[in-house]
């Protein structure tokens, strides 16, 4: 152990209630900073995955037309100028399939279904209920959402896959129409009515969702919607989601259609996240100003309490180098106790809060607080509080290396 | 910075430990401000013990403290073993303590949270020129010759004011320095423990040929040095 380090530690457990102290309130800063975090990302984090899990990361929508105008050259020639003036959006995609085989070429993608959408009016023997049928082909659909994992009902999607005529409803519709696996349901669109039957039943954890939702084989929506051809949409799954805006951007020169990554359709839930973050980044912030503070007091108070062994020391040939290490490892002695203490404290908070039950089922579903396990929430809680009870710490221990022994020995050290 | 002190060389008794001057200090701010020493000459030879003497105010202390390398002097030259310091930085001058000088002062300032034995391994260990198993055989050796060999693992605070200050003597004595500075060393101890102490000081010194400088009041201490220097109103009379 070399000397300041040895020197540090008996100044510290000398003054056991002050470092104490200390030593709370840095596990208080480094544990609530874990849990607000955890319990802020947890349902973001969430929402994210419920999101990407029903929708996929990007869409493929409208098919973009640039306008022109024109205008005839100055002469009389009859010669004609056209200028760009501006982008028609056109309603979906009209060759899907072009669009499909393109998207695949890019690396990021790890599947591409066409989507076709269409509202429709469902009854059931209870009542009547507006709904918005979604056709697709499973096979495709599959690589682009969770859809399979979240079929609640007996069977999976087996029964879905058996027949043309079998139908997957979101479980808030089927609540509503008072609808089980197998029964029959009549779908009115364009002024037809088909027979279906419920062939699974899924809860996608979002209830706007599950509240409207009815997937259909693509070939059968595309009958009783009246669309031979075209799709209104095609969603897309990456393997890397978090670069859907890169790769938006990317498909939108490339394919001349308009495509929405997923942080831009649902860019007003997110900004209600970030400005939460933010908040609870102020909150985490103040928690470890608190513990710096502490650390801070802590040295202050030791520093002058210490005068006459810094004099001592400087006498014996310590340097002003010395004795700053000597504060600093004091500080960093109580940090990394802090650290260790304070990442089981709030691996231990986030644990007890992620029992708490807490019934949600409107934005998305679940029953009891969601939070999120991420190495990094410890990395930054431990980041944080170094810099700032080591920039804390600074200030003592570059007071105690200024200390003149010559004044501190006459008693007119400052 | 690095500044190379070369080791303390080996005791010869006679040779120039210390000298020093026309030294000046000033101390205080503005309409506060005193001139404490007013051009201070002095030489201090190894083997010999020296004791300044005078008044409360004279600036004794002060001298004591430049000497030693404390303090910085705002006029006038140091030289430590030959090696000028009046202008030196602090890094030297902290160098040059740790390598030539041993302090004891009236408080003995042990560090209380440190044993005896630790107290005195201190300088050795920022000096790093023994083994620890060296350094604790010597801060064992000193503990020994004050007296102390049955008491090294006591805590600073388990010691009695004549010990500490026994302890104080060990621990200036560590580095075998070539100058042993003392400020009342006595001053707060009984008249048996001041005997004991001064005569552990300077039979220690004398064996190891250090100059030993030592301020007091005590005019029986004084009396028994090789040399008295009387101080007054800042220069020695």
């Amino acid at each position: 152990m070399s000397p300041n380090l040895r020197i540090a530690f008996r100044f510290l457990t000398a003054k056991k209630r002050a470092m104490l102290m200390s030593l709370s309130c840095t596990v208080l800063g480094v544990g609530l900073f874990i849990v607000t975090q955890a319990t802020t990302s947890g349902f973001e984090e969430f929402f994210v995955r419920t999101l990407l899990g029903t929708d996929g990361a990007m869409r493929i929508e409208d098919r973009k037309q640039s306008t022109l105008q024109s205008m005839e050259a100055a002469g009389g020639t009859g010669a004609h100028i056209l200028q760009r003036e501006g982008v028609k959006y056109i309603e979906g995609v009209e060759e899907p399939q072009l669009i499909k085989d393109a998207v695949r070429n890019f690396a990021n993608v790890r599947g591409v279904s066409a989507v076709l959408r269409g509202n429709v009016q469902v009854t059931s023997p209870f009542k009547t209920e507006d709904a918005q049928i979604f056709g697709i082909k499973l096979d495709e659909h599959r690589l682009v959402s969770e859809l399979e994992r979240k079929i609640t009902t007996p069977g999976g999607l087996g029964k879905f896959l058996e027949s043309t005529s079998a139908v997957l409803m979101g479980r808030v519709l089927a609540d509503r129409l008072q609808l089980s696996v197998n029964d029959s349901i009549s779908v009115s669109a364009r002024g037809e009515t088909r027979r279906y039957h419920v062939a699974g039943i899924y809860e996608s954890g979002s209830r706007d969702i599950d509240k409207t939702r009815i997937y259909l084989d693509l070939g059968e929506a595309r009958s009783l919607l009246r669309r031979p051809t075209g799709a209104t949409f095609v969603q897309i799954s990456l393997h890397e989601p978090n670069r859907a805006r890169q790769d938006a951007a990317h498909m939108e020169d490339v394919l001349g259609h308009s495509v929405r990554p997923w942080q831009e359709r649902e860019k007003e839930w997110l900004s209600v996240f970030r400005a939460l973050r933010v908040s609870s980044a102020i909150t985490v912030t103040v928690f470890t100003l608190i513990a710096s503070l502490a650390m801070f007091n802590t040295l202050a108070m030791i520093v002058l309490e210490k005068t006459k062994d810094i004099a001592i020391l400087r006498s014996m040939g310590y340097e002003r180098r010395d004795i700053t290490q000597i504060f600093l490892w004091q500080a960093a002695i109580v940090l990394a106790i802090g650290a260790l203490l304070g990442g089981l404290f709030g691996a231990t908070v986030t644990w007890g809060v992620s029992m708490v039950p807490l019934p949600i089922n409107t934005l998305f579903k679940t029953q009891t607080f969601i939070v999120s396990w991420s190495v990094w929430h410890y990395v930054q809680a431990i980041a944080t509080a170094v810099v700032m009870v080591m920039v804390a710490s600074l200030v003592p221990a570059r007071r105690a290396a200024r200390l003149e022994p010559g004044d501190i020995v006459r008693g007119t050290a400052q | 910075m690095s500044t190379v002190v070369p080791p303390a060389s080996a005791p010869r008794v006679g040779d120039l430990a210390l000298r020093c001057n026309g030294l000046q200090r000033y101390l205080g701010h503005g309409e506060g401000r005193v001139h404490v020493l007013k051009g201070v000459s002095f030489e201090a030879r190894r083997g010999q013990v020296y004791a300044i003497v005078g008044p409360s105010g004279c600036g004794k202390s002060t001298l004591l403290y430049l000497l030693g390398l404390l303090d910085q002097p705002d006029g006038g030259e140091i030289e430590i073993n030959g090696q000028p310091m009046s202008n030196s930085d602090d890094f030297a001058r902290t160098a040059a303590r740790g390598a030539h000088i041993g302090f004891v002062f009236q408080f003995h300032f042990l560090m209380l949270e440190f044993t005896a034995l630790e107290n005195v391994m201190m300088p050795m260990r920022k000096l790093g020129r023994l083994t620890p198993a060296e350094m604790e055989a010597r801060a064992r050796s000193l503990l020994d010759s004050v007296g102390l060999g049955a008491k090294t693992h006591r805590l600073g605070t388990q010691l009695s004011g004549g010990e500490q200050q026994r302890v104080a003597v060990a621990r200036a004595l560590a580095n075998q320095p070539s100058i042993i500075l003392a400020d009342e060393p006595t001053g707060n101890l009984d008249v048996k423990n001041s005997a004991l102490v001064f005569d552990l000081l300077t039979r220690l010194a004398k064996d190891n040929g250090q100059a030993v400088i030592l301020v007091t009041h005590n005019p029986e201490i004084a009396q028994r040095c090789d040399v008295t220097r009387p101080m007054r109103d800042g220069l020695f009379v």
